[in-house]
């Protein structure tokens, strides 16, 4: 029965689903919508599991003392923190407005988060030009078809390699983007949705079941 | 010589890094005007926007964080300002939850520039999780999912809201959208609400979009910083994303040179050989 009970709640509401997807009936509309709250409803209980997930991971790792484990603590206090100043700030709801909307949370917000998030991406400027001058190296006929296009499409989405081509780059570049760019990408967008539509399958009739732990 | 070119792919980072600082700092106080030419993703995109009615609705959902604020933010306030002038009634939707304050304050900067109202020229839904289901839910009604608005107002209360129901009621869906949601808005809104979209997106992620370009199912994209200053452009107000591809255009011309140097030095100082 743990296992049968599983596969049938799979089996019934995949099938409903899809088949609703192709009747255009009241009945199946009501179903559609009923189901579209059920689905935020378990997002919603998803998130409460990553949550306790994420404090597990961590509260072990600063248990056992295991290497990193004063980033697992810091982690973990601005994890509280957060949700007690989410949940006890000095607003309530319907009682604010635009600009209104203050307290611990926005000022952790604004002052902690931001910046550090920004920074962190901002970073990304250096180590990609350092990790580019060393590994973009034309060893083989295609690294030297992908360093000519990387070279190309960095100048020409900008207006200077315009400036220093005559409008040349930003030609080709468009024509990277929209012709090879294109052809790959369909190719790859393709075969992933017929991969996903044969793992539905699969999941539907029940013959793919890790989702159920173990196998 | 050869410990010239050997020298060439010895680099150290800290140069390479020196040299990135400077010439994010330089173009920034030095001013210098480079031409930029507006590419058609981004004209069509424009262009919709204006072909609507005035007092029309439009749907704007912001799905992007701090960390890519210095590209998403000129896009988002082009494409206000551009709105704002035309008195198109604004609904924002925030389904990417580290971003829901960010946007409501870039909201707010925007509307007080233009001297608009809250509720009655823009309103803001904020975040539900899990954005699949919720533009899902969206194409039956706006409602199943925002009940209230981000202060906890409820939608039947706002003004701009009466009337509008689902994406039928919104002349175009334009999102500013730096995740994997993108994708969730042309799967399961477009295709399966029909509704008119049009995308912004991080310079990254744009080279993904240009399939959904060609097969109709977008409008229109925006990509990274380059699009925003070409929309700056567009609507005559020149702002942060046209200052920012100044620096842009440096720094990536800076990787090209040392991208280079650094092949010339593997040819020239007999590393190439030596891999072989």
């Amino acid at each position: 029965m743990r296992r049968q009970l599983p596969l049938a709640i799979t089996f019934i509401t995949a099938f409903t689903l899809a088949v609703q997807y192709f009747i255009p009936h009241r009945t199946f509309e009501i179903l559609y919508e009923v189901s579209q709250v059920w689905l935020q409803i378990v997002g919603a209980f998803a998130m409460v599991l990553g949550i306790v997930s994420l404090w597990q991971l961590h509260w072990g790792k600063a248990r056992g003392r295991k290497p990193g484990w004063g980033y697992s603590i810091v982690t973990l206090v601005c994890l509280t923190a957060m949700i007690v100043f989410g949940f006890t700030g000095p607003t309530k709801l319907g009682e604010v407005g635009p600009g209104e909307w203050i307290g611990p949370f926005n000022w952790s917000y604004d002052n902690v988060l931001s910046p550090l998030s920004a920074t962190m991406f901002a970073l990304l400027a250096y180590f990609i030009a350092s990790a580019a001058y060393r590994a973009f190296r034309a060893r083989t006929a295609l690294a030297t078809i992908l360093l000519l296009s990387a070279v190309i499409v960095m100048l020409g989405r900008v207006p200077l390699g315009d400036v220093i081509s005559f409008g040349l780059f930003s030609k080709v570049a468009n024509w990277l983007l929209y012709v090879p760019n294109v052809a790959a990408k369909r190719a790859i967008v393709i075969g992933v949705g017929l991969g996903v539509a044969a793992m539905s399958l699969k999941v539907m009739l029940g013959i793919e079941r890790s989702y159920m732990g173990g196998e | 010589m050869k410990r010239f070119f050997d020298r060439l792919i010895l680099i150290d980072r800290r140069v390479i890094f020196l040299f990135i600082s400077l010439s994010v700092i330089v173009p920034l106080l030095v001013k210098v005007e480079l031409p930029l030419e507006v590419t058609p993703e981004v004209r069509r995109v424009y262009e919709l926007v204006e072909s609507l009615p005035d007092g029309s609705r439009i749907l704007i959902p912001c799905e992007y964080a701090p960390d890519v604020m210095a590209e998403m933010e000129p896009m988002l306030y082009a494409i206000l300002r551009q709105c704002y002038r035309k008195n198109l009634k604004v609904i924002v939707t925030a389904l990417y939850p580290t971003g829901v304050n960010l946007i409501e304050k870039e909201l707010r900067y925007m509307a007080d520039q233009m001297g608009k109202k809250y509720a009655e020229d823009y309103v803001y839904l904020g975040y539900r999780p899990y954005p699949a289901a919720v533009i899902l839910s969206m194409g039956q009604d706006f409602r199943q999912s925002f009940a209230v608005d981000f202060y906890g107002t409820p939608l039947d209360s706002l003004p701009m809201m009466k009337g509008v129901k689902n994406y039928k009621d919104v002349g175009l869906v334009l999102t500013v959208n730096a995740t994997g949601g993108t994708e969730y808005w042309i799967i399961y809104g477009r295709e399966r609400y029909n509704f008119p979209l049009a995308i912004g997106v991080t310079a990254v992620m744009g080279a993904d979009y240009y399939n959904y370009l060609k097969t109709g199912q977008i409008v229109g994209i925006i990509p990274g910083l380059k699009g925003a200053a070409e929309y700056e452009k567009l609507i005559d107000q020149p702002g942060e994303a046209v200052r920012g591809m100044n620096i842009q255009s440096i720094v990536h011309l800076l990787i090209v040179i040392f991208v280079l140097v650094g092949n010339v030095g593997f040819f020239l100082s007999g590393q190439y050989k030596k891999k072989k």
